[in-house]
């Protein structure tokens, strides 16, 4: 910072990276410069390469082609990161998406883990002094002696930072890092992100979110199918330009609400209570009513009851306290086949923890509804050709891209994964008379726009005929759009109902904060 | 020597190999890697202690003959579960098929002139009392009047359990069967610390081995370890991964024994093979009593990953 | 600089999987080589002799079928338990509880009952029926404590192996003990209304049972709703319980038939082979299993082509010890030595190796 020079100061500098996995061209040529003291946002869809780019950057990946160079003694030196710790060492830290800390381990113990330096025997209480003074310089207070697995997940992200910081990097690389945040701590964080910038440090900031871009950053480089198609001062664009550069087209609406009447309440919860695995209250005497050609928004911040709403509803996990009804009749402690039976049908956050067996055909994994039923079954006998006629007539009808019926659901895209599973649970919901109930939890979650915008339709044309979708998202637009109501999560409790044409998204944004409706 | 004292003497003789064994387990578990070839390790480390013995006349080098076996056969196991990335629970299981087969072999063929071990005496690890300490009334018959390698795990015991949590490779190890993702981000290696702390985890398997066939019962017959690996594995669950707890298990299962001998030698009419089922079904009552308690308290139990191999860049 | 990457290969042919399979062996039977060697035997040698011993001739190639038979059984008892992702490490002690309750049938039946007619027809079935629910019984203490409180089933399995076998030797040293058996220990032979029809040598119906449970272990498999569910289950139990089954359920009944079939197996060798119960009974047959399991990748019908081999492997063992004077654990070494590297090499198939070249200077 002491040699004020006219050309911008270049603290890192990517040129013609390309990086392939099997299948995939994930970076394709990418150019990237970033400045010091700027906050560089790296704008995409998922999946367009943003996050890959970065482990390059980090080591965590080694580039197939092209070269990384960093700032130092003024001149740009190329560099081969050989692997994390040597990145650390360069001075580039990264902040990932899906925190990296060991959840027994307390806060001091997971900042200095790798760190060279350390003595043998560990002083705890020194160096947890000394990581909590970081902490207050940057405006994030921490507890050096807290195990993890007790930190809301806005203080976990700040150990996150705190072991980047703590190692003296100068180019910080955030993953998404609001995505999992209020809007009041994200507003922290980004005091937090000016501090660090006015010291002379550089961040790279990854989004897939117009609107935080436009406020945190300085400027923005828009990343589309593996190559930089922009980089631009924020000042000089807006969100509708690099919208568009970011989808490479105009994004179209999500599907309107509808307009009808609602038809009869098809789920009803009455207090409903049931605890996490640790024992602890994940649900809080949640009372909700879904009707047929309702859509019912489910918002809140990750982690904050949402998982725990969807699996009570389908029976996966077992109640506390409270009713659950569907269609008028008591289904409390239902389980998930009885629920099933009843016509609640659900497309899992987690499709391959949950919605698919990975190493199953694709046939296999379309018949999980309907396997126990005739024209499937047979008595104890599973006809197996029926099966893969039925799956094909299902990847018609879906749109599912696929090699065929027997390939194994892991090696099917996102997009298609989800495909299969909204045609397996829509065609389950079919079979309840009256409608189905639908728990979609994050359906578009991940997904590219095309396969976002053929989800969304799906829902909606579901809606139409009379079924009531439990919709849980974190795309506050999505359910502005698409919901007739929004329950908001907080600390397994409902903040509030809203319905989107009376409320705001920062009214939203208080609900999901904790800040009760009255 | 009253009864109680007697009992207690011959629990810390019979524990000994259940400590070596299970401290050597809960190293590697901690690192991700469950081994249950730990019984081969075991029974291997036994044959070549007594084999190296008998030829050199040198309980010492047996014993370090022992320990190189189990860390190599334990690298047999890293090798196809850290870089081959095979099935943790399979490859153990393989590992101990194969090391039970191969100390069969072995004890029919490291005898004098190439003949069987079994049956031959050797040197062996004698009470060796420590002045001063072992005349202390019940403590010192309990503690001090014992052989070297009971000496030896006072010592590591206490030094593993330092390790684990008060110095910063420490950390590390614990760190790595939690969150490998987490710890190679932070640029320790974990295949390194994979490889490195199941090769230890065996070598101590190995000297299990050896303190049974060089004091315990000195000499050699087949099944010498007679299923004390798997019970071995079974106290790394008693003691939630804590070489302290671990030592209390095995003092448990050591006190076991000793009850048995105390039986036989009162000349008791129950068959001694039934008295020898009380160590197998001790070990499945106190390991649903754990798993019931752990559950109930809703602990933080077993390292997060272990048994899942680690792939830097895979991608889902 | 020159490193190497492993790359996942979208998809596996049949050539690649049968080369490294034959890479896998090679690799086995070079360090059975070198043990060979280091004992100073000549290992092709000691691999000629136990390949004739096995399958040279007529009566080799029967012994091996006798051999194999209890291998085709447990080994069908534990794919059933694996392919579930339950890790039933006691087919040993349910082949052993089989073979007591089998056992306890054709000692005691005909004094206690003996309007009982004794015959055949009468007496196999009614063994072959107790050994299953003895087996059964085995397994379903740890299937029942994993399935409700969640405890490790490879630890209970286990040690149940090892109280079902103290028992066993309890039995025949003691209370089943033959009082004229001249001292030996070993109950009293059964009368031959309990032996299970031989057709040639020792080679008996056992073979049989073997082959049909092995069709109808794959006709679960593959045609039932129930072996969808459990190979759901197998695959990810998440999505079994998100797809309605009943794992509880589930666990019990897989554990019935897999610990079932290994004590038919006892049934099998007691009435098909010892026509006593005596020594013998738990010389492993339960944790080969395992190997022939694994190494059929917990097909049924492969099942059987692994058990024949590897009790190949295991009669050609004991040849040597009798031509060669080799110890027969060379059999034993041999099996733990393919498994690891038929398990090591199965990477191989499903990634390829690659050589990168990195750029070696830096800054």
């Amino acid at each position: 910072m002491t040699d004020v020079t006219t050309i911008p100061d270049v603290a890192v500098q990517l040129a013609g990276v390309t990086k392939r996995f099997p299948g995939v061209l994930a970076n394709d040529s990418v150019d990237l410069d970033v400045r010091r003291g700027e906050i560089h946002a790296l704008l995409g869809e998922n999946g367009a390469g943003k996050s890959t780019l970065m482990s390059v950057l980090c080591g965590l990946y080694r580039p197939d082609e092209g070269t990384i160079s960093l700032a130092s003694d003024g001149r740009l030196k190329p560099v081969d990161i050989r692997s994390p710790r040597h990145a650390i060492e360069l001075g580039i830290g990264m902040v990932h998406q899906h925190f990296k800390l060991v959840r027994s381990l307390s806060v001091t113990e997971n900042v200095i883990i790798g760190m060279d330096g350390v003595p043998l025997r560990l002083d705890v209480d020194k160096l947890g002094a000394e990581i909590a003074e970081i902490g207050l310089r940057y405006h994030m207070p921490v507890e050096p002696g807290a195990t993890i697995w007790q930190l809301s997940v806005g203080e976990q992200q700040r150990v996150e930072i705190l072991k980047v910081l703590y190692r003296g990097a100068d180019v910080l690389i955030l993953d998404e890092p609001t995505a999992v945040l209020t809007p009041k701590e994200s507003q922290d964080l980004g005091r937090t992100l000016r501090t660090m910038v006015a010291e002379g440090k550089s961040i790279i900031f990854i989004s897939h979110k117009l609107d935080e871009v436009m406020s945190f950053a300085d400027r923005v480089t828009v990343l589309r199918q593996g190559r930089n198609v922009a980089t631009l001062d924020v000042s000089a664009t807006s969100k509708g330009e690099l919208a568009k550069l970011m989808v490479g087209r105009e994004l179209s609406a999500p599907p309107a609400r509808r307009a009808g009447e609602l038809g009869t309440t098809l789920l009803e919860l009455k207090g409903v209570s049931t605890l996490n695995d640790r024992g602890l209250p994940a649900l809080r005497e949640i009372s909700l009513t879904l009707g047929g050609g309702e859509i019912l928004g489910i918002a809140g911040v990750a982690g904050n009851g949402q998982r725990f709403l969807a699996e009570v509803v389908t029976g996966l996990r077992p109640t506390t306290g409270g009713a659950i009804e569907v269609r008028g009749k008591d289904r409390t402690g239902a389980s998930p086949r009885e629920m099933i039976s009843a016509g609640v049908v659900h497309v899992p956050s987690d499709r391959l923890g949950m919605g698919l067996a990975g190493n199953l055909s694709l046939a296999d994994n379309l018949a999980m509804r309907s396997y126990r039923r005739p024209p499937l079954a047979k008595g104890i006998f599973l006809d197996r050709r029926k099966m893969v006629v039925e799956a094909n007539g299902l990847i018609e009808r879906f749109n599912v891209m696929t090699p065929g019926p027997a390939t194994p659901a892991r090696s099917l895209s996102g997009g298609n994964q989800q495909k299969a599973i909204l045609a397996r649970e829509i065609t389950a919901g079919h079979e309840a008379a009256g409608g189905a109930v639908i728990v979609a939890a994050y359906p578009t979650r991940g997904l590219d726009v095309g396969a976002i915008e053929s989800v969304r339709a799906r829902l909606a044309e579901e809606r139409d005929r009379g079924s009531g979708v439990l919709l849980i998202s974190e795309d506050l637009d999505e359910l502005m759009a698409m919901a007739d109501r929004i329950a908001v999560f907080h600390g397994g409790e409902v903040m509030g109902i809203v319905a989107p044409s009376e409320t705001s998204i920062e009214e939203l944004g208080l609900l999901m904060a904790g800040e009760r409706r009255t | 020597m009253d009864l109680v004292t007697s009992i207690l003497s011959i629990a810390v003789f019979a524990g000994t190999s259940l400590v070596f064994a299970t401290v050597g387990e809960i190293i590697a578990e901690r690192a991700g890697i469950l081994n249950l070839g730990l019984e081969g390790m075991m029974i291997m480390g036994a044959v070549t202690a007594f084999a190296t013995a008998y030829a050199t006349d040198n309980a010492y080098l047996g014993v370090l003959v022992a320990m190189i076996v189990g860390g190599l056969m334990a690298l047999i196991h890293a090798i196809a579960t850290i870089s081959l990335r095979a099935d943790q629970v399979v490859a153990g299981l393989a590992l101990t098929i194969g090391g039970t087969g191969l100390a069969s072999f072995l004890g029919q063929e490291l005898g004098p002139g190439g003949g069987p071990l079994v049956g031959l005496i050797g040197p062996k690890f004698v009470e060796v009392p420590i002045p001063g300490m072992s005349s202390i009334p019940v403590i010192g018959e309990i503690l001090f009047n014992k052989d070297q390698l009971v000496y030896a795990m006072y010592l590591i015991v206490p030094l593993v359990w330092w390790f684990l949590y008060k110095t910063r490779p420490g950390l590390h190890l614990r760190a790595v069967g939690e969150n490998p993702q987490a710890t190679d981000a932070l640029g320790v290696n974990v295949f390194r610390l994979r490889y490195l702390y199941t090769v230890i985890g065996g070598m101590f398997a190995g000297l299990g081995g050896a303190h049974l066939s060089l004091a315990y019962t000195p000499g050699w017959t087949e099944n010498l370890t007679g299923g004390r690996g798997w019970i071995a594995i079974a106290l790394v669950i008693f003691a939630t991964w804590n070489p302290a707890r671990a030592v209390v298990g095995a003092l448990l299962f050591g006190g076991v024994n000793a009850i048995q001998f105390r039986l036989q030698a009162e000349g008791t009419t129950i068959s001694a093979n039934l008295l020898n089922m009380t160590p197998y079904l001790l070990t499945v009552i106190v390991l649903v009593a754990v798993t019931y308690f752990e559950a109930f308290r809703k602990k933080v139990g077993a390292p997060a990953a272990l048994g899942i191999p680690y792939n830097r860049e895979e991608r889902v | 600089m020159i490193g190497f990457t492993l790359e996942k290969r979208l998809e596996t042919s049949t050539k690649t999987n049968l080369l490294v399979l034959a890479g896998s062996l090679l690799v086995a039977l070079s360090a059975g080589a070198l043990l060979l060697l280091a004992v100073g035997a000549s290992p092709l040698e000691a691999y000629g002799a136990m390949l004739k011993g096995a399958f040279g001739g007529r009566l080799e190639i029967v012994e091996t079928l006798v051999r194999a038979t209890p291998l085709i059984l447990t080994g069908l008892s534990v794919a059933v338990a694996f392919r579930m992702l339950f890790w039933n490490i006691g087919a040993e002690g349910q082949l052993v509880a089989g073979g007591i309750a089998a056992s306890a049938v054709a000692l005691f039946l005909p004094g206690a009952a003996p309007w009982v007619p004794q015959n055949a027809w009468v007496y196999l079935p009614l063994m072959g029926t107790a050994a299953i629910a003895a087996g059964a019984v085995w397994g379903l203490v740890p299937a029942l404590l994993k399935s409700s409180l969640g405890v490790n089933e490879i630890i209970t399995t286990l040690m149940f192996n090892y109280v079902a076998i103290l028992l066993y030797q309890h039995l025949f040293n003691g209370p089943w003990k033959d009082p004229e058996g001249f001292g030996f220990p070993g109950s009293a032979e059964f009368g031959e209304f309990a032996f299970l029809p031989r057709f040639t040598g020792r080679l008996h119906l056992g073979l049989v049972i073997g082959l049909v449970a092995a069709v109808l272990v794959w006709i679960v498999f593959t045609k039932t709703k129930w072996g969808y569910e459990i190979a759901l289950i197998g695959e990810n139990e998440t999505a079994a319980r998100y797809a309605g089954v009943s794992v509880f359920r589930n666990i019990v009944l897989v554990m019935i038939l897999s610990a079932g079939l290994a004590g038919l197996t006892g049934f099998s060798e007691v009435a098909g082979v010892s026509h006593r119960l005596q020594q013998g009974l738990a010389v492993n047959n339960g944790f080969t299993g395992i190997i022939v399991a694994w190494l059929a990748k917990l097909h049924p019908l492969r099942v059987v082509v692994v058990a024949v081999l590897l009790a190949g492997l295991l009669v050609g063992g004991d040849q040597i010890q009798i031509t060669l004077g080799l110890p027969a654990a060379i059999g034993q070494v041999l099996q733990g030595a393919i498994l690891l590297s038929v398990l090591g090499g199965d990477i191989f198939s499903r990634y390829r190796l690659r050589m990168i070249r990195t750029t070696a200077k830096e800054a």
